[in-house]
């Protein structure tokens, strides 16, 4: 594999510190916004700051797991051996930004709620199903050889996973009975002026976060192979 | 500070200390890859030395 190969597309030519650049920026923009431009919520007051975050990662953590499953019909399509492994990145980072869902989730609840968790809650067992599943992707991938099998199996069950997202998202719109707010509904988003712009800079924000993260980590497991076949040649 | 303060500073932190986290980990294994280059080349320098042939002077 060239290493030129990994450079052909346009958002991989980004140099590395330019896009740590931007998103140390954009976070650090981000935080201003929520923490003095945005209104308090007429509702919900001061808590309702944790939505900037809480709801921004949610859709980068489903847009992590949902290029890693296309990375993974990529790698069963084309049989490109580094789309296995982008696969994999990206499930990693839908992973960590799905804990950081639950978390933040988890603390605004229980302002809001007063509970730590709801079992009667769907779109936060779903969230949860979503993220186990997600997990179990670990255990598949560290249990098998490396080769084409587990890659073969890894972005199978990528795609299988994929599957959830709708059903997750979806569930709250189609629930009857729910206290976890709809903010995006099929007339657009819930909110408006000062409370829509700081959501889209921090939308921005983690997007870009969760794509630097993905390609320092990318960097790093090319560097790892590169380093394996190197021993092995070796040897 | 309120209770909706420290809640929502809590959630902020938690974000912040997960990608920390996250950064040094990457950081220490990008650490050892680095060292491991580094012992290859030593290794690749000796096994060049050795594999020279004396010359013979004269």
């Amino acid at each position: 594999m060239s290493p030129a190969r990994h450079n052909s597309g346009l958002m991989a030519r980004i140099p590395l510190p330019a896009l740590a650049t931007a998103t140390l920026a954009l976070v650090t923009t981000a935080l201003c916004f929520v923490f003095f431009v945005a209104p308090n919520d007429a509702d919900q007051g001061f808590s309702q700051r944790i939505f900037y975050f809480h709801v921004s990662i949610a859709f980068t953590a489903y847009a992590c797991f949902i290029g890693g499953a296309w990375k993974a019909l990529r790698y069963l399509w084309k049989r490109d051996p580094s789309a296995d492994l982008e696969s994999y990145v990206g499930v990693h980072q839908g992973v960590i930004f799905g804990s950081l869902v639950l978390l933040t989730g988890s603390i605004w609840a229980k302002i809001s709620w007063g509970h730590w968790w709801l079992w009667s809650e769907n779109q936060l067992v779903l969230f949860l199903v979503l993220f186990l599943f997600y997990c179990a992707y670990f255990m598949l991938r560290y249990s098998l050889d490396d080769g084409p099998q587990r890659a073969n199996l890894c972005a199978v069950y990528a795609l299988f996973g994929v599957v959830l997202i709708p059903v997750s998202f979806l569930a709250i719109r189609l629930a009857q009975r729910f206290i976890h707010p709809v903010v995006f509904t099929s007339h657009g988003p819930n909110f408006h002026g000062w409370i829509l712009v700081t959501y889209c800079i921090s939308q921005a924000a983690m997007f870009v976060l969760a794509y630097t993260l993905y390609r320092v980590e990318l960097a790093g497991k090319r560097l790892d192979r590169r380093l394996r076949d190197l021993r092995r040649a070796y040897a | 500070m309120t209770t909706a303060e420290k809640y929502v500073t809590a959630a902020y932190c938690v974000v912040f200390a997960l990608v920390l986290l996250y950064v040094v980990i990457i950081a220490l294994k990008l650490q050892r890859l680095e060292r491991e280059v580094d012992e290859l080349a030593e290794r690749r320098e000796t096994e060049a030395e050795d594999e020279r042939e004396p010359v013979e002077v004269g």
